[in-house]
């Protein structure tokens, strides 16, 4: 076997005071870290295996469990860092490229934690969301900007199709496959509570789940997985997935080993086969081509439904964006690059897009100075941490924010960031019966519920605070923020004044 | 109308289960109870664990002290009833008394049967190992010194073997047949039995049985003698049916019933030891001295009596006993190959699991030291459960749920039962 | 009345109620003392077939109890809630119920009577201690 050059990155401490062999870390986790020795009577762990994903501690009964950063490091290096030295550890021994999951975690600037919300004080009065109404209800697709007339000379209300959601916020996408038939489940059950949308991702739709089509946002990416039909009939607004965040540019590769069953049904390939999402749509090479996708979908679905078209924030953003609106899509989805993923190069997803806060910001000025913007809304995600994140969006430009990485949470993961294994002990990115069981949906989708609520009231405070009472009022009204500790060509790009001014 | 007035010859379980079955179906009537026995009721098999510290007389009634007065009860007790009048329904105490009945339940029991042992009248200190008030006399009689000499090798005797070992200073078991428990064990689980009640101190003569007792000495067909300071008669019992076949009821070796309990007597009722079974392992009729079916038994009359309907026709042999520790399960009949029998067996350290199954069902089996979750085995044999229905290769080694399937279980586990 | 009632779609046979049945019913308030080198003895047991099938059982309680109709010394009775209780005072452990129960959820205490589930009535969770502590819902105390 040889050297083996990666220490453990992490530590399993038990405090055997405590433990009780009861064997529930051993049993719960499907990395084999845990292990009981009968000679011994002592549980042994083996923390080579171990990815931190908290699951022995959470159920550990006398919590005679923690997983510690391990401190046996490299010598310190400013520019070797210990994972710039373990990556090439890896790589000299693989030869591979190195997969990642989940958001970038590299220590990037976050723009929504230096910019800061404003509030109402003598001059205008604050709300207070316990006594007045609020309204978080938005409606997404094209507005229109002109009033127009009948022949009749009456005002012709008809808009174009419009997707209603209670509040500003919409689960992303997250394929059937990536994630497991429960996580779907208990997001699909969350949305129609709520009065929200998920949205399938490119996996297709699973039976089960046509009964939540009111709040389900259909993908079609550059696989066209599942796409079909009933699939797109079934969906409130329908996606075009160009890319993503964590991985622009890139397409996708689910393994032959991972279709099988109810996932190589839904996706309407053959069981065993590689599920490969080229890196482009091979039919679309220019805004004319992508128009031609979106009224494909449109007529196929009667131009009843909204058609969204997702990219990933990158360098020309505002210019693609103008372009998508031009295209005659009703909505744009932006996903930042701290957007999440089930499996990614790690080089890609730590080193390409842009942040989602200066690219929406850039696509929302662009749109307006193209006298455009009402011809589309605005989701934007990638990643949206908070209620408090979901404001800031929507004062920045957005008609509303996508999430998954909360929704995630919510659900239980530990953000270990290793998805791609598919043992995922929370039973989320995973396939495997005995850990997808895990994920009980009643509980899953009551957490989703209770997130959502809790941010629902937070936004409403907020707003109350600036003394605004419906969410519409806020979208783009930049005056409302203010930056702190950001150079004049930041304050520039995101449009909003230093603190202090 | 006037209040319904019901009988119950008899003041053990099958008594209780009565009582608290026609309560279950009427509120209103009254109940008169006749009791041979001076004792609210009680369970007789306690008597031996009395003795042996397990229990108190304080704790030995089945049910609460209330019981009676609760279930608006009329006890006689040390009555006894002389006959019954099945045309004039009406059952004539010892005293002369006379009690009328609209539904009368005979729950009468059985008594000891005591062979014509010759000289058994010249032995000072003899006891049955029946009632609570054999054990009291027995228990004045028990000193350190006692050695007690118990006729009988059948589960009476041995729990009283067990009941006083530590009580008196030696104890010999004598039985005609040539094994101990020889009603529900087979030879080899016998002996491990027998290897384990010596252990503790009990001396065996099997196949053997007293020639003839000259005071406080046996003298042993065998030729041995036994000298003995306290003799206890546990050869066996007798089903109490004369009352019932003096009315002219059917009765073979117990009392003849329907899944009732109805007897071929209009409105009388029988249940418990007195009475025959069908037993469904077996498909024969049978005495089934057993505490489980006395209660189930006295239930099902009580039910009936009172115009409600309940049937009891899940009758089998069962018992669950113990000596010093090690269990013995024992349940239904145990059919040999020859008689179409197929038998599963594993042993384990002391322990002996034998499942007898015929036809595609189990009907018996015999556990011993290995009792755990064995209500399994016994439902798989009151259910008459096709054993092509389950997993019985799993369900062989391993008393669960699992290999019921998992609609039972959802069933059983996700719903009332 | 309320019962326990088990799903086994959900369970993970993670084996938690066993330990959390064993310390609700040790009458100590710390776990760890409670059940540090004891050989455990749950009244609700998880069986299972590898990792397929998993599922815990405790006792139905009921609605005629074939436990209470064969018990010798009247040990055990409904309350009026219609929980199935055991009197350990008067039994005497000749284990007809084990004999009898046809779930299994009868067993042996440490000190030689029987011991089955009581839903925590008598013991200081108040509530059946499985179903709080099960971390997937599949256990469940509720009407039915």
């Amino acid at each position: 076997m040889g050297i083996n050059y990666i220490y453990p990155e992490f530590e399993v401490v038990r405090n055997d005071a405590r433990c009780i062999r009861c064997r529930v870390c051993e049993r719960q986790c499907s990395n084999q870290v845990h292990q009981y020795d009968k000679d011994l009577d002592l549980m042994i762990s083996d923390e080579s295996k171990c990815v931190n994903c908290k699951r022995c501690v959470s159920l550990c009964p006398t919590r005679a469990l923690k997983v510690v950063k391990s401190d046996c490091l490299l010598r310190e290096n400013a520019n070797w860092s210990n994972d710039n030295i373990n990556e090439v550890y890896k790589q000299a021994g693989s030869g591979g490229v190195l997969l990642s999951s989940m958001g970038n975690p590299k220590p990037f600037p976050v723009y929504w934690d230096k910019i800061l919300i404003n509030a109402s004080q003598v001059t205008n009065p604050s709300i207070d969301p316990l006594r007045e109404p609020m309204e978080t209800k938005v409606f997404l697709g094209k507005k229109g900007s002109d009033i127009k007339h009948d022949e009749n000379g009456k005002l012709i209300t008809k808009l174009p199709p419009q997707l209603e959601l209670s509040m500003p916020v919409m689960f992303s996408a997250m394929s059937y496959g990536s994630i497991s038939y429960n996580a779907h489940e208990s997001l699909a059950r969350a949305a129609t509570a709520l009065g929200i949308c998920y949205n399938t991702g490119e996996g297709g739709l699973h039976e089960d789940f046509y009964c939540y089509g009111p709040n389900t946002v259909v993908q079609v990416a550059s696989g066209r997985f599942g796409v079909f039909k009933d699939y797109l009939e079934a969906g409130a607004a329908v996606e075009i997935k160009i890319g993503q965040g964590a991985k622009p540019g890139i397409g996708g590769h689910l393994p032959g080993t991972k279709i099988v069953g109810d996932i190589s049904r839904t996706r309407m390939i053959p069981e065993g086969s590689d599920a490969i999402s080229p890196a482009p749509h091979h039919d679309i090479y220019s805004i004319e081509d992508l128009r031609q996708l979106v009224f494909s979908l449109k007529e196929a679905t009667e131009y009843k439904k909204p058609v969204i078209v997702k990219v990933a924030a990158v360098h020309n953003i505002a210019a693609i964006a103008s372009g998508i609106a031009r295209s005659g899509a009703d909505i744009i989805a932006i996903d930042g690059y701290r957007g999440g993923t089930g499996a990614a190069p790690t080089r890609i997803r730590d080193n390409v897009g842009i942040p989602i806060e200066l690219a929406l910001a850039s696509v929302d000025k662009r749109l307006r100075d193209e006298g455009i913007r009402n011809d589309v809304s605005l989701v934007v995600g990638g990643s949206i941490r908070s209620s408090s994140d979901v404001v800031k969006a929507i004062a920045l430009g957005a008609d509303a924010c996508y999430i998954a990485t909360a929704a995630l949470l919510a659900l239980g993961c530990h953000l270990c960031r290793t998805c791609h294994t598919g043992l995922c002990n929370w039973g989320i990115a995973t396939q495997k019966p005995e850990l997808v069981k895990r994920l009980n949906p009643d509980i899953g989708s009551e957490r989703l519920i209770n997130l959502m609520n809790a941010w629902r009231h937070e936004i409403k405070e907020l707003m109350g605070g600036m003394g605004i009472n419906s969410i519409e009022a806020l979208r783009g009204n930049r005056l409302m923020l203010r930056g702190v500790g950001l150079n004049e060509k930041e304050l520039e790009i995101l449009g909003i004044s230093h603190a202090g001014e | 109308m006037d209040m319904k007035q019901y009988c119950i010859i008899g003041n053990g379980v099958a008594a209780a289960g009565c009582i608290e079955g026609i309560r279950s179906v009427e509120s209103d009537a009254h109940i008169t109870v006749i009791s041979r026995e001076a004792h609210p009721v009680y369970c007789r098999p306690l008597i031996s664990y009395y003795l042996e510290g397990k229990t108190r007389l304080e704790n030995i009634g089945y049910r609460g002290h209330d019981f009676y007065e609760k279930n608006n009860c009329t006890v006689l007790y040390g009555q006894e009833a002389a006959r019954i009048d099945a045309a004039s329904q009406k059952v004539r105490l010892k005293t002369g008394e006379e009690i009328a009945y609209d539904a009368l339940c005979v729950a009468s029991g059985s008594i000891p049967f005591v062979p014509p042992f010759q000289g058994l009248d010249s032995v000072p200190r003899k006891y049955s190992f029946m009632t609570l008030d054999d054990t009291l006399a027995l228990e004045e009689a028990l000193n350190k010194d006692a050695r007690v000499l118990i006729v009988g090798a059948g589960l009476i005797g041995l729990k009283c073997a067990e009941g006083i070992l530590h009580r008196v200073k030696d104890i010999t078991v004598c039985d005609l047949a040539p094994r101990i428990l020889s009603s529900i064990l087979d030879d080899e689980c016998a002996s491990i039995m027998q290897r384990h009640l010596e252990s503790r101190g009990i001396r065996f003569l099997l196949g053997d049985s007293v020639a003839q007792f000259e005071g406080s000495k046996a003298q042993m067909q065998s030729g041995e003698t036994v000298d003995f300071d306290i003799l206890v008669l546990a050869v066996g019992v007798r089903a109490e049916t004369g009352l019932v076949k003096e009315a002219g009821g059917n009765v073979g070796r117990g009392i003849l019933t329907d899944t009732k309990m109805h007897t071929s007597l209009d409105q009388v009722y029988a249940a418990g030891d007195c009475t025959e079974s069908h037993d469904i392992s077996c498909g024969q009729s049978r005495i089934l001295a057993i505490l489980p079916n006395a209660y189930m038994q006295g239930h099902c009359a009580g039910v009936n009596m009172a115009g409600g309907s309940e049937v009891f026709d899940q009758a089998i042999p069962m018992n669950s006993i113990g000596f010093f520790g090690l269990h013995i399960m024992t349940a239904g009949s145990y059919f040999t190959p020859e008689e179409g029998g197929e038998l599963y067996e594993e042993r384990g350290e002391g322990t002996i699991k034998r499942l007898f199954s015929k036809d595609g069902y189990l009907t018996g089996f015999i556990l011993v030291g290995c009792t755990e979750r064995a209500g399994i085995y016994t439902s798989l044999i009151r259910n008459k459960t096709p054993l092509s229905e389950i997993d019985y290769e799993m369900i062989k080694q391993n008393p669960s749920l699992l290999p019921f399937g998992k609609k039972y279980r959802v069933e059983k586990l996700g719903g009332v039962v | 009345m309320k019962r326990v009632f088990v799903n086994e779609k959900w369970c993970l046979g993670c084996h938690l109620c066993e330990y959390n049945c064993a310390f609700a019913n040790s009458g100590e308030t710390n776990m760890a003392k409670a059940l540090k080198n004891v050989k455990i003895r749950p009244r609700i047991r998880v069986e299972e077939d590898g990792d397929a099938i998993t599922f815990a059982v405790s006792c139905r309680h009921c609605s005629d109890p074939i436990c209470i109709r064969s018990c010798i010394s009247g040990a055990l009775s409904r309350d009026e809630t219609g929980t199935v209780c055991i009197d350990h005072d008067k039994c005497v452990g000749c284990r007809t119920c084990i004999l009898v129960c046809p779930y299994g959820a009868i067993s042996e205490d440490e000190n030689g009577v029987i011991q089955k589930c009581e839903l925590c009535v008598k013991n200081a969770a108040g509530s059946p201690a499985c179903v709080a502590g099960c971390p997937n819902r599949a256990i469940i105390f509720e009407e039915r």
